[in-house]
């Protein structure tokens, strides 16, 4: 069963730049989908990737991340990732950040309408 | 706002001081895009020695390493720098996976151990570089969020980039996806491997760091 929390832009609005990335792979490892509005700044981001380096073990494997922006549903796919690129360089409350364990998640596919969640089948005692 | 330009103005500024000394020029990008090839052929090409060791397992590289004192030279100009070769950046790091490419289990789970530290040690690299490659595997679709990442992180920094769609030799390649991905950046496509293009890429550098 794959399990998603929510997570809203105010949930991590007064954090700090550690703080926010410790309660997001905090949710994370406990195999659950984040589903966060909003996204973070490109240091941040950074930050986020050191910290899951540091915390891969046996059972935790790494992330898999992916930032969303629906308002660019209507825009030609290439013009999406250029926008988003230079959106991604502010950080904020606008769009969706998907992060998730990589145990659960195999990959995340992009495409011009919809996000894919490609996962691994889940047995009882891991990944199948 | 204000903070931000002041910022920005103040790496720009300190910037170029930097270029004038040993300017630091970084390979980065996720991991098997080609960088330790790349660095190969630029170490080869001009020092006539290699930079370090390539495999098709992912995270051979995982120590950053740095080659100083290289020189290269085109259309009568020259340019000095120290190349620093970077371990690629992922988001996991599955010791299983080495395991499919007969390693066994100790040795596969040492090698993760010391990729993990790698990709933490390439992303503190970050703020030293005067200028950066991004190595990009030209079969595989660009648009991925590690991509993204470090793309980001380089423009927030203010440092100068050069993306390199890399193994143009092989038929699935399509630098058109890159171009269309990142249109922002100059974009140059080379097989570091079989130095197709490599001479346009010296130009590119000139460009990049002038």
């Amino acid at each position: 069963m794959l399990t998603f929390q929510f997570v809203p832009y105010s949930e991590i609005l007064n954090l700090n730049s550690e703080q926010r990335t410790l309660k997001l792979l905090d949710i994370v490892r406990k195999n659950k989908i984040i589903l966060m509005q909003g996204r973070l700044k490109p240091s941040e981001e950074a930050g986020l990737i050191q910290k899951t380096m540091e915390l891969i073990s046996k059972d935790f494997k790494g992330i898999e991340l992916c930032t969303i922006y629906p308002e660019a549903k209507n825009e030609k796919f290439f013009s999406q990732v250029r926008n988003i690129v230079v959106r991604f360089l502010v950080g904020g409350i606008d769009g969706l950040t998907i992060i998730g364990p990589a145990t659960v998640i195999k990959e995340i596919k992009r495409n011009p309408d919809k996000i894919e969640l490609l996962t691994y089948n889940i047995k009882k005692n891991g990944r199948g | 706002m204000a903070v931000f330009k002041l910022k920005n103005f103040m790496n720009w500024f300190s910037s170029m001081f930097r270029k004038k000394k040993n300017l630091k020029l970084g390979l980065y990008g996720p991991p098997n895009g080609g960088k330790t090839t790349l660095a190969n052929r630029i170490c080869m090409d001009w020092l006539g020695e290699e930079m370090g060791t390539v495999s098709n397992i992912e995270h051979e590289t995982r120590e950053v390493q740095i080659k100083e004192k290289i020189q290269i030279k085109s259309k009568g100009k020259t340019l000095d720098f120290n190349l620093v070769d970077t371990p690629g950046i992922a988001t996991k790091i599955d010791y299983e996976d080495f395991m499919k490419h007969k390693m066994n289990k100790n040795d596969a789970k040492i090698r993760a151990k010391e990729a993990t530290k790698g990709v933490i040690d390439a992303i503190k690299w970050l703020d030293e570089m005067d200028a950066v490659i991004v190595v990009l595997d030209s079969t595989i679709n660009p648009y991925s969020q590690v991509n993204i990442t470090i793309i980001g992180n380089l423009a927030a920094r203010n440092i100068p980039v050069l993306l390199v769609a890399n193994k143009i030799d092989l038929k699935k390649a399509d630098i058109k996806k890159i171009t269309s991905a990142f249109p922002q950046y100059n974009i140059v496509g080379i097989s570091a491997q079989k130095g197709d293009n490599v001479e346009t890429f010296y130009e590119e550098l000139f460009k990049l760091v002038k």
